[in-house]
């Protein structure tokens, strides 16, 4: 009975539609958003710690900073 | 009890079919009660599975006999702790730990994903709940741990002797946590699949779960080798046995999956890759399961003695076709979004590193089923042996240690030559100092162990140079004094710099390997008492013989015949060791009182001196085959002795017997045969496997909210000031 009461809890409200379709991709761009800033982070540290010339860390963080803004552009849009 | 169990794991497979069909409906019709309903299904199985496990645990630990599963696999006499974990050294236990673990970690999955990967989320949830399924279905219908017997026996067979070890007993439980933890990123690769989502957003959701694999099914492959040392008596840590090949195998493909993600997170690369990564990873714990437990490595026609071959095999073709079916059907969507900026990158290390993982795991699934598919083809049974596997494993080992060197000092993207030298500098000089001291020491006659050590200092000294690089930065920025910014640092880079200590303890793992390989000395002598043998540059001395017999609580439990023995380096006495051999009494009660001792399972006890340098190990084989005639005689004795006499006055009469014949045993022992083994920088394994799970814990550990957050926050405020320039 009571494994019935716990499966069958969601059910008892009726039937409920999934969220609005742009969630998945609010959710898709969100760790998108998070994943450039982890990489623009990572970049950072490999610049501190020698691994990158100044030119090539410029040139790659201009990029990456570039991608974010798209990112940031397409959740703009679906908000 | 025993039907409260069965009813139990009924009601268990119920809720996991029911779940599969409220979360494929709810997938397909969109409704999100369905899919929270399948969800609360896999809640249920967790806590249906927990009863069960626990019925049976309180089974063990109450010698409730009258279970088929106790009796043989237990005894009164067995200590607490090996009755509590003797429930998982029968098929049937282990296969409910195996649901009962999954059940565990699917609910922390799905828990953790309630708001997020919505269409992904239902098409997880029914994998594994079918993996759950599947399980219950085997100990419903074919392995059920709720067997009773008609009649209860007085007393249990017990536990299999050479599973009383603490890491023995431990063992199960870490490799099957970790191939149950690696079904959670093979659940939701599968949903990501059938819903073309995949972006990273499903490695980011299920990563820890997969690191968490890695680590315990590491730690299970360890402790599984130092038992095989401890316990085993033939001196060894790893022998390419079949079962042990079994579980390295995911851990293999699931290390290449730890670090070809990373560039699917960061550059939507390999997707194709880490898919089939993952499927194959999880295809492999299913498969490894399967080979324990059936049987079926030692010979392929014990495949139709076993009770799970045919479904075993059945859900593992159904596994391979379905994978193959889904990345098949979703290369489109699968495709790289970039391409490789330079080949000299970390993104090419990581490939090249995935290439040589893989490679090594399909080396040992060569090794393993080679003899398999002879069988199968030729009707002849072939094997390879250790020297097979040494072959082709060495070389791969050599590549893929000086790639984790190489891959922490160079950069993502693009490295220039100028940068790469400048970083490569001082490893490079450690590496060649070490390379040219092995020549200065005479060790380039085992040239695989001293490039071995060469590239470990490499490694070594590319995360000690990252993070003392890393230091500095931090001291720059902060200020700070050199521990606290060294803590600072990997606190917040946890997933980086616990990495590098993976890499660091992997060398220095691989170093003990190469070592105790190449430099061992090994001998096997048959000595009696006041003789001496050498074994490398230590003489061992048997001084006398040992015998006693060890009690249960009720009962002989065994009889142990051992020596003592004197280890002298330049006749200094370094150490006196104790090696044993424990015989076991055989349940045949026609072999005679004595004389089951004889027959049934034997185990060692090693004489072991460890060391950081050097182990000096050795083990004893009494010759029982020159006791044999004692023992007819003393049994012969004994059955006319006691006819007549109660059993206690026979009980009585039995003791004597064996005390009169143990102590025989210790004032004239025949010849014994020793094993002795001189084994440099063994303890250099298990430290590097203690330095690898630590790095392990620290990047699984999650990062502090606080620093992500600022950290978020500022990479945010960085990005928002371009927006506004843009």
């Amino acid at each position: 009975m009571l494994v019935v009461w716990l499966v069958g809890s969601p059910l008892r409200a009726g039937p409920q539609a999934a969220e609005d379709t742009h969630a998945a991709e609010r959710q898709r761009l969100e760790a998108a958003r998070d994943a450039k800033y982890r990489e623009i982070r990572e970049l950072e540290l490999d610049h501190r710690t020698g691994k990158l010339s100044d030119e090539d860390f410029r040139a790659l963080d201009r990029q990456l900073r570039a991608e974010a803004v798209a990112i940031l552009r397409e959740l703009d849009a679906l908000a | 009890m025993p039907t409260l169990g069965r009813a139990l794991i009924l009601l268990a497979l119920a809720v996991a079919l029911y779940g599969i069909v409220a979360a494929l409906v709810g997938a397909r019709t969109g409704r999100r009660d369905l899919v929270d309903s399948a969800r609360r299904a896999v809640y249920a199985l967790a806590a249906l599975t927990t009863g069960a496990f626990v019925l049976l645990e309180l089974a063990f630990l109450r010698d409730d006999f009258g279970w088929e599963i106790v009796a043989s696999h237990s005894s009164s006499t067995t200590p607490l702790f090996y009755k509590f974990t003797a429930v998982w050294s029968s098929q049937e236990g282990s296969l409910l730990l195996w649901v009962w673990l999954l059940s565990l970690w699917s609910s922390l999955a799905l828990f953790l994903t309630r708001r997020r990967l919505r269409d992904v989320v239902p098409y997880a949830t029914a994998v594994l709940l079918g993996f759950g399924a599947f399980f219950a279905a085997l100990l419903a219908f074919l392995e059920s741990p709720f067997t009773v017997l008609a009649a209860a026996p007085s007393d249990g067979v017990g536990l299999n002797p050479l599973l009383r070890h603490p890491s023995m007993m431990i063992h199960p439980p870490m490799l099957y946590s970790g191939y149950t933890l690696f079904a959670v990123p093979f659940a939701f690769a599968v949903g990501a699949l059938a819903r073309r989502r995949v972006d990273a957003d499903w490695i980011a959701a299920t990563r820890r779960f997969a690191l968490a694999a890695w680590l315990l099914l590491g730690t299970g492959i360890l402790l599984g080798a130092r038992w095989s040392y401890a316990e085993l008596g033939w001196g060894g840590y790893w022998a390419w046995d079949p079962v042990e090949n079994a579980s390295l195998l995911p851990w293999l493909t699931g290390t290449a999956f730890l670090h070809s993600i990373m560039l699917q997170e960061k550059r939507g690369m390999l997707k194709v890759w880490n898919a089939s990564l993952i499927l194959a990873t999880g295809t492999l714990c299913v498969l490894g399961t399967f080979l324990v437990r059936s049987g079926i490595l030692d010979s392929i026609h014990a495949f139709g003695a076993s009770t799970l071959g045919v479904p075993f095999v059945t859900l593992i073709a159904v596994i391979i076709a379905g994978s193959i079916a889904l990345v098949v059907s979703r290369r489109d969507a699968l495709r790289s979004e970039h391409r490789l900026d330079s080949m000299l990158s970390r993104e090419a290390v990581f490939v090249a590193n995935n290439v040589v993982l893989v490679g090594l795991a399909f080396v040992v699934f060569w090794g393993t089923f080679f003899p398999l598919i002879a069988e199968a083809l030729t009707g002849e049974r072939k094997s390879v042996g250790p020297p097979w596997f040494d072959r082709y494993t060495v070389p791969l080992a050599l590549v893929l240690t000086l790639l984790s060197g190489v891959g922490p000092v160079i950069a993502w993207r693009r490295a220039t030559w100028r940068n790469a030298r400048r970083a490569f500098a001082l490893p490079v000089a450690a590496g060649a100092a070490t390379a040219v001291a092995c020549a200065g020491f005479g060790l380039t006659e085992h040239a695989g162990a001293a490039i071995m050590f060469a590239l470990a200092a490499f490694v070594a000294a590319t995360v000690g140079q990252e993070l003392w690089r890393g230091v500095g930065a931090r001291r720059a920025m902060s200020g700070e004094a050199v521990p606290s910014a060294l803590v600072s640092l990997v606190r917040r880079n946890r997933r980086r710099y616990g990495g590098y200590t993976v890499h660091l303890g992997i060398a220095v793992l691989f170093v003990g390997i190469a070592a105790s390989s190449a430099f061992q000395d090994e001998r096997e002598v048959r000595l009696s008492p006041g003789q001496s043998a050498s074994v490398g540059a230590y003489d061992v001395r048997y001084v006398r013989s040992t015998g006693e017999i060890s009690l249960g609580d009720a009962w002989i439990e065994k009889i142990d015949f051992g020596a003592v023995l004197e280890v002298r380096r330049d006749g200094r006495l370094v150490e006196t060791l104790r090696p044993e051999r424990g015989f076991y009494p055989s349940r045949d009660q026609r072999l005679g009182p004595l004389g089951q001792f004889f027959e049934g399972e034997a185990t060692s006890e090693v004489g072991l001196k460890a060391g950081f340098w050097r182990d000096v190990w050795t083990a004893v084989q009494p010759d029982t085959q020159a006791l044999q005639p004692i023992v007819e005689r003393a049994d012969a004795g004994f059955a006319k002795a006691t006819e007549g006499l109660t059993a206690e006055q026979r009980a009585g009469v039995l003791g004597l017997t064996l005390n009169q014949f143990v102590a025989r045993y210790r004032e004239d022992p025949p010849p014994a045969t020793f094993r002795l083994i001189v084994s440099p920088m063994v303890a250099w394994m298990w430290i590097g496997a203690l330095i690898a799970i630590s790095g392990g814990l620290i990047a699984l550990w999650p990062a502090p909210d606080a620093a992500r957050r600022r950290a978020t926050a500022r990479a945010a405020a960085r990005v928002a000031q371009d927006l506004g320039r843009a």
